[in-house]
Formats: C-alpha cells, sequence, structure tokens
C-alpha cells in the first residue's frame, strides 16, 4: 500500500499566485471603465435630492458644474453654515457666476460653445433664494440650458 | 561567447504589486458620476417685442410658499394631487381642436395643450427639495401624457423612445427614424413651463 504515502505533517502545499496579477488587472480595468477622473473636490455638502423624471448627461466636455450646499465641516469656521457656491475649487459668490460660465465657454471649442448645459448640483436642505440669484445670472450671460443634476429615485422621499 | 540556455526568465513575482498600486491610484482618483437630473430651459433676460395676451383659463399657477405648502389655482393642494391636476388642466381642450385629449373640456380650463401654460413660482425661502419634487411632479404629468400618447401611435414609451434618441450610442439609422416620431409627440404636448421671479414675502 505504499502507493498513497503519507505525506509530512505541516508540509501545507503552496497556493499558487501566478494569477494574482491577471486577477488585480482586471479589476483595475474595470475602474478604469466605470470611473470618470474627479474635477474637483467638493467644498460643500452635496446631497442631492430624488427624482423620478430624470434624463441623463450625455456627452461630459459639453458640461459646466455649479455646486451649492453648506460649506463642510472643516470649513464652517471661516465659511459659516450657509450655503454657498463653489466653483471649480474654490467658493465664490453670486456675482461671480456669470463671468465663471463665460470664462468656461470660453475654454471649449468653438462647435461647442452654443450646446453647452449648466449642471447644478444643489444640497437638498439649499433655500430657493440663492438658487433664483444663480438664476438669474446665468439668464444674464445666456446659458439657458440648467440640468438640476440628482439622484434617480422616488421625488416623495425628499420630504422626509 | 554563444548563449547556452535562453533567454534569462524574467522575474514577475511584483507584477502583482505593481498591478494594485495602479489600483489603488484609480480608486483614489476616481469617482462613479451622478449625472442625470432634471433638464430645463431659463427663459431669456430680454423679454418678448410683441406683447402677447395669455387668458387667464390657459394658465395653470402653482405658488410654493416657504413652508412647502402647495396654492395651485387659488386653492391648497397636497403634493401627491398635483401631478393628476397638472395632468387634467393640460389635457383638457376646451376648444375641441385637440383630437386625441381624453380632458372633460370644462370650458373654465385650457383651450388645447399647445396654448396651456404652467407658470411655477417659489419663494426664496422654500427647500431646494421640495422644488425639485414639484418639478419632477410637473414634468412627470408631461411624460405620462406623451407615453400614453406615444404607446397609442407607436407602441412604446416616449420616455424610452427619448432616451434611445438621444443616446449617442443609437446607430444613426435609428435615430433619424425616431426623430420624428419624437419630435411629433413632444409637439402633441408641448412643454411650456414657465418661472416666474421669486417673491420674497
Amino acid at each position: 500500500m505504499g502507493k498513497f504515502a503519507k505525506k509530512k505533517d505541516g508540509d501545507l502545499p503552496a497556493v499558487s499566485t501566478a494569477s494574482l496579477p491577471d486577477i488585480v488587472f482586471m479589476l483595475l480595468f474595470f475602474f478604469m471603465t466605470v470611473t470618470t477622473m474627479k474635477d474637483s473636490s467638493l467644498l460643500v455638502e452635496n446631497t442631492l435630492p430624488n427624482a423620478s423624471e430624470i434624463k441623463k448627461l450625455e456627452k461630459k466636455d459639453r458640461v459646466i458644474y455649479i455646486y451649492v450646499g453648506k460649506p463642510t465641516r472643516e470649513y464652517q469656521k471661516v465659511f459659516g453654515t450657509e450655503p454657498k457656491i463653489q466653483l471649480n475649487d474654490k467658493f465664490a459668490s453670486v456675482e461671480e457666476v456669470g463671468s465663471y460660465i463665460l470664462a468656461e465657454r470660453a475654454k471649449k471649442p468653438q462647435e461647442l460653445q452654443n450646446v453647452l448645459t449648466t449642471a447644478l448640483k444643489v444640497d437638498k436642505n439649499a433655500n430657493m433664494g440663492l438658487i433664483a440669484d444663480i438664476k438669474q445670472q446665468l439668464r444674464k450671460v445666456n446659458a439657458l440650458k440648467v440640468n438640476y443634476t440628482t439622484y434617480e429615485g422616488n421625488a416623495f422621499n425628499n420630504l422626509q | 561567447m554563444p548563449r547556452r540556455k535562453g533567454a534569462p526568465e524574467v522575474n514577475a513575482g511584483s507584477m502583482a504589486d505593481i498591478a494594485f498600486l495602479l489600483l489603488i491610484f484609480f480608486l483614489v482618483t476616481t469617482t462613479i458620476e451622478t449625472d442625470a437630473g432634471l433638464d430645463r430651459m431659463l427663459p431669456p433676460i430680454e423679454p418678448p417685442d410683441e406683447n402677447v395676451v395669455i387668458k387667464q383659463k390657459n394658465i395653470f399657477t402653482v405658488n410654493i410658499n416657504k413652508n412647502g405648502q402647495l396654492l395651485v389655482e387659488d386653492q391648497l393642494m397636497q403634493l401627491k394631487d398635483l401631478r393628476e391636476a397638472a395632468m387634467s388642466f393640460l389635457e383638457n381642450g376646451a376648444d375641441g381642436s385637440c383630437n386625441y385629449c381624453q380632458g372633460r373640456k370644462n370650458p373654465e380650463s385650457s383651450d388645447n395643450p399647445d396654448k396651456a401654460i404652467i407658470s411655477l413660482k417659489n419663494d426664496r425661502e422654500t427647500k431646494y427639495s421640495t422644488y425639485i419634487t414639484v418639478q419632477n411632479e410637473l414634468v412627470g404629468a408631461y411624460n405620462d401624457l406623451r407615453n400614453r400618447e406615444a404607446q397609442r401611435l407607436y407602441g412604446r414609451d416616449f420616455t424610452v423612445m427619448e432616451a434611445e434618441f438621444l443616446n449617442p450610442e443609437t446607430p444613426s439609422n435609428v435615430r433619424d427614424e425616431l426623430k420624428d416620431k419624437v419630435k411629433r409627440v413632444q409637439e402633441m404636448f408641448p412643454q411650456k413651463l414657465s418661472e416666474a421671479e421669486t417673491t420674497s414675502n
């Protein structure tokens, strides 16, 4: 019966790790394809409201982003707790929105300048007064296409 | 000196480490974007040249106060009833020119979908979330009506057709075909949603 000779105890077979790089590369490619580069870090709280009748924003190069919300905790000492506007990587006042849109529009190629959309990423606890001021600024620079960015969900969840 | 063996084997043991490093880099610098929302057009800043007279019965006024309460056509209304009310206003069809409307033809309400205008007004202290919910319901009223007509004419939902039309990955021959259908349904119920400037009273 020497055919099935017992191995010595404590001599575990080594697990082959040769396929580990393949697995990790697979993960890497997955994340590279489904995610996009962060363009700016958020300085404001940004819990978007829910809506069900939404349309997808296609073509990221035609979108200008405006963030609105309460400053995050680390900035609250300096900027207070009232909702503020964030353009690119810094806080801005309402008057700066118009010139920001014009500057961003000038950066885009000529053929896209008339089809730009302004995506308003507004925290659900913000007040409409600030949004109305932003909309007024957008109208002044003729950036009339806006998208109120929301999460997909039941809109009545907003009211709780 | 001639080589005796083939090319020496490259040690690939650190490949996993390199790949992990790249993976972690991409995890940190990227986000999964949530880029979807309600598309709206703002009114141009210069007023139209000619003064258009709109009959009061063709305007559906929606007022949101700072506590998030709704005043629709001068009557208090719950948010969940708004979609139904907006739909019956839009397809009222009092002048009888709209043959696909299923409304009550109430002479006190809108003449036809082409003339019907929804006017949304809000307070400066209205919560943004309330505003989005109201916008969502009003857009939903239009979408429900358009879906119904698209189902009747083409056997498909309007929102599905529109999303496929706007998707850049759709082949262009399919898109050309969809364009006319989408446009036709849009013209049946043109979206006329006006936003007045906010008040602070």
